[in-house]
């Protein structure tokens, strides 16, 4: 592999708490050197005038849809919209067909990401075998293949007593239990956000207490048991507010959140559009506020997608019948730039650690999120933060069109993405012959 | 007038007002030998109901036949049209492909006549969409309390029972808050929107209390599957709170209506004898709800945008 030059770029690395004005020599799959007025004979050289190199953006809640559902996404076309989003690393959630419940699928998704050879693709685990609720999967086997995530996403885990067993068995392997926070007794049947929105179209409510009674309880299970607990797409301020104060007490505690719970609100669903039906449900105003202020304070730890592929006839159809759940991969960090730091919410900086740094670490992927220094590998984003662009459902590189950003005009666009030194995405396009 | 009719929000009070005037003059239509016009002779109407509803079809093809439209009925239980493959979407789209002028939809699904207005270019007319609005019984009601009120401005109305799942109540609440009604909205808590003060309502949980300034009571249908929701505790007990019987109507002022969109429970939100007293016009809104649809039928299909000239 020849060597690439990165010149004329401005590093923001957090990992090295680096914002610097710096070329970058990629060698061998490596950083070969960091500093001023690089050069090497037969480099290819790039130009990044004027734009951000950053660590690859790590997104640690995804659905690629494999085995099962090829239809709508799989290992390969999901690589390709991460890095196209500026992504080299991506935690595909196990509520696949079959679950991703032992290591034949596991081993499996885990090939389809080498394969694809586009970013790094680590499968979770589930919590209990075929997302039953009941009986726990086989958490040593998974781990063993390389599995440190484990979730029911998609549900909660209804039975107590099953959960505070599964996070005492997954903290002997050191791994993480990661919980979609749902009472399902108090979500039956909930199409949208419980509140003014719900009750004037018609349309059976998910109160905030249907999360925020499962994280409470989870928080205090993590306490019991002392497990790493994570809390996936929070989307409430009292769930804010419960991480908050879980870390202050000391907790093991992590959470992420989506852009579209950072943006969007449940007045968004006036037209019925199926786009904009997710689970967690898209929640109040005051909700996002309270979600953004939480991200700028740390108490929110990752910004992930959650994305997640519908098919088009599935999609349109009655709001009732349609599933959860919007694309994610490819506007993520055009819509954080352009609704969070355009706005001052968050610097460019903390933004690249909630999508790259912090998600690498809770994961525990020691080639992801930085340092950008001499001999760490090269999973490397640029991108023009001040360039702007509209979504088009149909330019999208996903298998599916499910997203609720269509016709946004965004700041952001992604330049280049490197996997392990090589440029997989060049001046925004997938690199011919980068899709092995 | 407007393409399609969705929700009461579309329509402001003038063209509210046209469309009562307009039905006036097809209720005459109503008590003919030959009950039939020419108006929409050569149109097509096609009544897509996904949700068993015998009442408001009728009612729908009736008005749409005594003006001389064709009309195709389309009936399908939502879940058994997607088991057998065929989406919404492809439905709308051959309805589309097959020239159809006007769409009537009911479906169990909020929302539903609006993600078909997407699709197809025929007039959608919502006959009733889960538990968001049906503004058509809104319209009719409006006429039928006219027959009876000089001026709906100033009336005082409660709306009784299941508010929170319930179209009649959403579409109500609007159009008679719309004209100038002072609108109640009564029930047990569980039943009663937390937001319903933001639609113009005003809220008790007492309806003793109520009943001897209203005007007009308006009953709603009460599900006895809610009961085992736990959103009541017993129909006996919802019957005795909030059920409208003989002691309670003695309380009544008058002249006051009792109204209701039927289907009746009778015993458990109206007393048997009460459905069948003078005061409660209950049949009248049926057959106004005719002459309502026929109004809206023409005005919609037609362009027209003022009153109607002397019927043929």
């Amino acid at each position: 592999m020849s060597a690439t030059l990165i010149r004329g770029g401005r590093l923001i690395d957090p990992a090295s708490a680096a914002d610097i004005a710096t070329d970058v020599l990629i060698d061998e799959g490596r950083v070969a050197e960091v500093g001023k007025g690089l050069s090497r004979a037969g480099a290819e050289v790039i130009d990044a005038d004027g734009a951000v190199v950053a660590p690859g953006l790590v997104d640690m809640h995804v659905h690629l849809r494999e085995p099962g559902r090829e239809d709508e996404e799989t290992v390969a076309s999901g690589s390709a919209a991460a890095v196209l989003g500026g992504f080299t690393a991506v935690c595909a959630m196990p509520n696949t067909d079959p679950v991703c419940d032992g290591a034949s699928v596991a081993e499996m998704v885990f090939a389809a990401g080498r394969q694809a050879g586009l970013c790094e693709v680590m499968p979770a685990g589930s919590i209990t075998k075929g997302l039953e609720g009941k009986y726990l999967s086989p958490v040593g086997e998974l781990v063993r293949c390389g599995v440190r995530l484990f979730t029911d996403d998609g549900k909660g885990v209804q039975d107590s007593r099953l959960l505070r067993r599964a996070m005492e068995y997954i903290r002997g392997f050191d791994a993480i239990c990661a919980e979609h926070c749902e009472d399902a007794s108090l979500s039956e049947g909930g199409q949208m956000h419980e509140g003014e929105f719900s009750e004037a179209l018609g349309l059976k409510g998910i109160p905030s207490a249907a999360e925020e009674v499962a994280l409470g309880r989870d928080i205090l299970l993590a306490e019991l048991t002392g497990v790493r607990f994570h809390a996936l797409h929070v989307s409430t301020a009292g769930s804010a507010e419960m991480i908050k104060r879980a870390k202050a007490s000391g907790l093991r505690v992590t959470a992420e959140v989506t852009p579209h719970h950072l943006v969007l609100t449940d007045s968004d669903l006036v037209s019925y559009d199926t786009n904009f039906k997710v689970n967690p449900p898209l929640r109040g105003a005051s909700d996002v506020e309270a979600l953004r202020v939480a991200l700028a304070e740390g108490a929110i730890d990752a910004i992930a997608s959650d994305h997640a592929p519908h098919s088009a006839e599935e999609k349109e159809s009655e709001f009732e019948i349609a599933p959860p759940g919007m694309l994610g991969l490819e506007t993520s960090l055009s819509i954080m730039l352009t609704e969070l730091v355009d706005v001052g919410v968050l610097s460019l900086a903390d933004l690249i650690r909630l999508m790259s740094t912090s998600p690498a670490r809770i994961l525990g992927l020691e080639r992801q999120g930085g340092p950008v220094t001499q001999g760490s590998p090269a999973n490397l984003v640029i991108f023009d933060p001040s360039a702007s662009w509209t979504v088009k459902a149909d330019s999208l590189s996903s298998m599916s069109r499910n997203t609720p950003w269509g016709g946004r005009k965004l700041k952001g666009r992604i330049l280049h993405t490197f996997n392990e030194g090589r440029l997989v995405v060049k001046d925004g396009a997938l690199v011919q012959g980068a899709l092995v | 007038m407007i393409k399609n009719l969705l929700s009461i929000d579309q329509l402001c009070v003038e063209q509210i007002e046209l469309v009562l005037r307009t039905a006036e003059s097809f209720r005459e239509v109503g008590t003919r030998t030959i009950k039939k016009v020419p108006i929409l002779r050569g149109r097509t109407v096609c009544n897509l109901f996904f949700e068993p509803s015998t009442r408001t079809r009728i009612s729908f093809e009736l008005a749409a036949k005594r003006l001389s439209a064709d009309v195709i009925n389309f009936t399908a239980d939502s879940k058994t049209s997607v088991t057998k493959g065929e989406s919404f979407k492809d439905t709308a789209v051959t309805l589309q492909a097959m020239g159809v002028d006007a769409i009537v939809v009911r479906s169990s699904s909020s929302g539903a006549p609006q993600r078909l207005c997407d699709w197809v270019d025929a007039s959608v007319i919502n006959a009733g969409d889960g538990q968001h609005e049906h503004p058509t019984q809104a319209l009719l009601d409006l006429y039928s309390i006219k027959e009876r009120f000089p001026s709906i401005e100033g009336l005082r109305i409660a709306i009784v029972g299941d508010v929170l799942h319930s179209r009649v109540a959403r579409s109500n609440i609007k159009a008679m808050t719309k004209m100038g009604a002072e609108v109640i909205a009564v029930g047990p808590p569980t039943l009663l929107p937390a937001s319903v003060q933001s639609w113009g309502a005003q809220v008790s949980f007492d309806l003793d209390e109520v009943l001897p300034k209203l005007d007009v009571v308006y009953l709603l249908r009460v599900q006895k599957e809610r009961q085992n929701e736990q959103l009541f505790p017993s129909i006996r007990e919802y019957a005795a709170l909030w059920g409208l019987d003989r002691r309670r109507v003695a309380m009544m002022k008058p002249e006051a209506l009792i109204m209701h969109p039927g289907p009746m429970n009778r015993g458990v939100e109206i007393a048997s004898d009460i459905a069948d007293l003078e005061r409660a016009i209950i049949t009248d809104q049926v057959t106004n709800g005719i002459a309502v649809r026929m109004s809206l039928l023409y005005l919609m299909l037609s362009g027209a945008d003022q009153d109607l000239e002397v019927l043929p």
